[in-house]
């Protein structure tokens, strides 16, 4: 890539003790984040956790009530949202109506007096495939399309640091794939520190580095996609990032290696340094890919949990894999997904079946028992999205 | 044809007209002889005014039809520096009103969002001198500039005025007058533009790193273009054609009397028909022409 050429380096972001009261709301409670240059981070949430609020923060377009903002070291809390290298590729898209395609993309760099920003602007539009309508007002641009010129428009400066709010929302799955790509290559070749806002929990692990879940204005867990999924803190990340099936019990053993925990009078054991807490109640978790479905009890396996007997009450087919509701008695629902290894399913619904785990693919929570609630099962999730994230990768090395 | 700068949206431009149906043309019958009766009948007749000649053994006043076209020469011999005042009266007053209601509409229509209570007050100030006869709002400034008024007396005290100068009379006093007068007119269209203003596109520029005084120039202007041209054309066709301003019994003087004035003492005064109809076509030609030129530039170049 020749724009390559004018590109900035990117910068680390910080975010020191933030918070942002609206009158009578506040949407983020206390905020410290701290971003590496360089690095690919997604913020992920649900709706109205303060995602879009976070980002204006940061291109200044809000102030916050209290807290500070360094970019690449540098304070820049008091200053305008023109003096600060970053650029936004917003929700809304905000194109200027009045400009042509071409002219809202060289907008930028024409603010900033850089040279040629005529053919700069048209190799971002040829980055997006959108050169062929360079002509065109945003109002007869479909959605898909406006929101690539958004994208055109901030990735033309080569800011510092790049504001992403659900950059990809409005494209359908192909071309979304195609733009993920398209958008980690930038980020890598270039160099730029991305901070990627999203509620796609499958997008966030695919593409970044650093992945934080933010749920009501605070920050709940922050790492490596990997990590989150493979550790989830909180009962919010557990079934935020991917589903969980969560017990909770008193602690009932513990030794240096793993705790126990009486869970409906069966044992649950989970080793010591994959739990956040080692007294009291405890809320223990397992990925429903990590279970093993078996027709009769299974032979007692120090390695192993068990739990059962229970009852099918749900059996859907989803291609790869097949999901199963198994009901427990005092336990409540397991989720399960099998691997269609063999035509037709383990189980048949109604039927009696044990489920047992490898005790080191369990987690320990660290939430007080009590706020612990179950969320919905998200559609969305995909227990593969760690996989997807390994062959994008093997994808970006193969471009 | 100039109509079309009051849409405030900018989008129709693109869409096709629908079909055209019977009842449509029969819902448009009343507006069409409406204008034929109203508007198309006057006109001719000022047409076929303006080349009568005087009758030969008529009393003045008195005119036949005929194709005296030396009529139009005539009346530009004698009255042009009043028809370029009136254009130029026209065009200060335009710009003056431009440059006070501005700040006023962004005001009212952008800084005030929050509290709607105060934009309705605020409005309601705008509309509320409509209240009242603008006769008597221009008289009651003649007597408030006039020589004797506390005004002009203390200007005169601090010697901020020569002491034998006027104030009503002089062309300042009738562009004062038309900009008073023609103010609301501006304030409201631009009120109405700028108070849809989408907000996010400013954000969106200052984010592309547009100062403020890029923003407004770059953004803020050319989005709120509708109301500036509507809010020109509203306040320049009446200022042009205006004669209560410049008259003498009211803010204007010797030096600064205006077409309409002419037009005026033609009809009523002087009983020559003829060159007041042509004086009427030609201020209502070159408002025409002045016109169609902004608004095909303001259109084509900024509004789309
Ligand atoms: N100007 C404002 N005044 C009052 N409350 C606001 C304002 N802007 C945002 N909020 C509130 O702050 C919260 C966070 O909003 P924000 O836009 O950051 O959500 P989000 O995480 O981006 O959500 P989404 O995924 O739906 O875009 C919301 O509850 C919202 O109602
Ligand atoms: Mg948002």
């Amino acid at each position: 890539m020749t724009t390559s050429a004018f590109a900035a380096q990117g910068a680390d972001l910080e975010l020191v003790g933030i918070q942002k009261r609206f009158p009578g709301f506040t949407a983020i409670e206390h905020l410290d984040l701290k971003i590496p240059p360089g690095s690919f981070f997604a913020l992920l949430g649900p709706s109205g956790c303060g995602k879009t609020t976070t980002l204006r923060l940061v291109a200044g377009l809000e102030e916050p009530t209290a807290g500070r903002i360094l970019i690449g070291g540098e304070d820049i809390t008091g200053k305008k949202p023109y003096q600060r290298p970053v650029n936004t590729v917003f929700q809304s898209y905000a194109l200027f109506p009045h400009m042509t395609v071409l002219e809202n993309v060289a907008f930028g760099l024409r603010r900033r007096r850089l040279d040629e920003p005529v053919a700069k602007a048209h190799e971002a539009l040829r980055l997006v495939e959108l050169d062929h309508l360079a002509a065109r007002k945003p109002q007869q641009l479909s959605g898909g399309q406006q929101q690539r010129v958004a994208l055109a428009r901030a990735i033309v400066n080569r800011p510092a640091l790049l504001l992403l709010d659900e950059p990809l929302g409005a494209l359908d799955l192909k071309l979304r794939r195609q733009m993920q790509l398209e958008l980690k290559t930038i980020q890598e070749e270039v160099g730029l520190t991305f901070l990627h806002v999203t509620h796609d929990q499958e997008e966030a692990m695919t593409m970044a580095d650093t992945v934080a879940v933010m749920n009501k204005g605070r920050i709940e867990q922050m790492g490596a996609p990997e990590e989150l999924y493979e550790l989830p803190k909180t009962a919010f990340v557990a079934n935020f990032l991917g589903q969980s099936n969560l017990f909770t019990g008193p602690v009932v053993g513990s030794t240096s290696e793993a705790i126990a925990v009486g869970v409906a009078g069966q044992r649950i054991v989970v080793p010591t340094a994959r739990a956040h807490r080692h007294v009291g109640e405890v809320t223990i978790g397992i990925r429903p890919e990590k279970l093993s479905l078996h027709l009769s009890a299974p032979a007692v396996d120090p390695a192993r949990n068990t739990m059962g007997p229970g009852r099918v009450i749900d059996v859907s087919f989803s291609g790869v894999s097949t999901q199963y509701l198994i009901t427990v008695p005092h336990v409540g629902t397991l989720i399960v997904f099998a691997q269609n290894m063999a035509f037709g399913p383990v189980a048949e619904e109604g039927g009696e079946v044990w489920v047992s785990w490898d005790i080191e693919h369990g987690f320990g929570l660290e939430d007080e028992p009590a706020d612990t609630p179950r969320f919905e099962a998200d559609t969305t999730t995909r227990s593969i999205a760690a996989q997807r994230r390994a062959s994008l990768i093997t994808e970006l090395e193969e471009v | 044809m100039a109509f079309a700068a009051f849409a405030t949206t900018t989008s129709e431009a693109e869409q096709v007209p629908r079909r055209k149906s019977p009842v449509a043309l029969l819902l448009l019958l009343p507006g069409i002889l409406y204008l034929v009766l109203f508007f198309l009948t006057p006109l001719i007749s000022l047409l076929l005014t303006s080349f009568q000649a005087p009758s030969e053994f008529g009393d003045i006043g008195q005119y036949t039809y005929a194709f005296r076209w030396e009529n139009y020469l005539q009346v530009v011999t004698d009255y042009l520096p009043h028809i370029l005042r009136s254009f130029g009266f026209a065009l200060i007053a335009t710009v003056l009103a431009l440059v006070f209601s501005y700040p006023l509409a962004y005001f009212i229509g952008v800084t005030a969002r929050p509290w709607p209570l105060a934009q309705s007050l605020m409005l309601v100030l705008v509309i509320a001198p409509f209240f009242i006869s603008f006769l008597l709002r221009t008289l009651a400034w003649k007597q408030i500039l006039s020589d004797e008024s506390f005004i002009i007396t203390s200007l005169k005290a601090v010697a901020l005025m020569a002491p034998d100068a006027h104030f009503t009379g002089t062309p300042a006093a009738v562009i004062f007058g038309l900009t008073y007068n023609f103010i609301p007119f501006m304030t409201l269209p631009l009120y109405t533009t700028l108070e849809r203003l989408d907000l996010r596109y400013l954000e969106a520029a200052s984010d592309l790193y547009a100062h403020p005084v890029e923003v407004f120039r770059k953004v803020t202007i050319p989005l709120s273009m509708p109301g500036i041209v509507a809010g020109t054309l509203l306040t320049f066709i009446p200022a042009a054609g205006d004669y209560v301003n410049a008259s003498r019994d009211f803010l204007g003087g010797p030096d600064s009397q205006m077409i309409g004035n002419v037009i005026e003492a033609n009809f009523l005064v002087l009983q020559n028909y003829p060159a007041a109809a042509a004086l009427s076509i030609i201020l209502m030609s070159v408002i025409l022409i002045i016109v169609s030129i902004y608004v095909k530039r303001a259109g084509t170049e900024e509004l789309l």
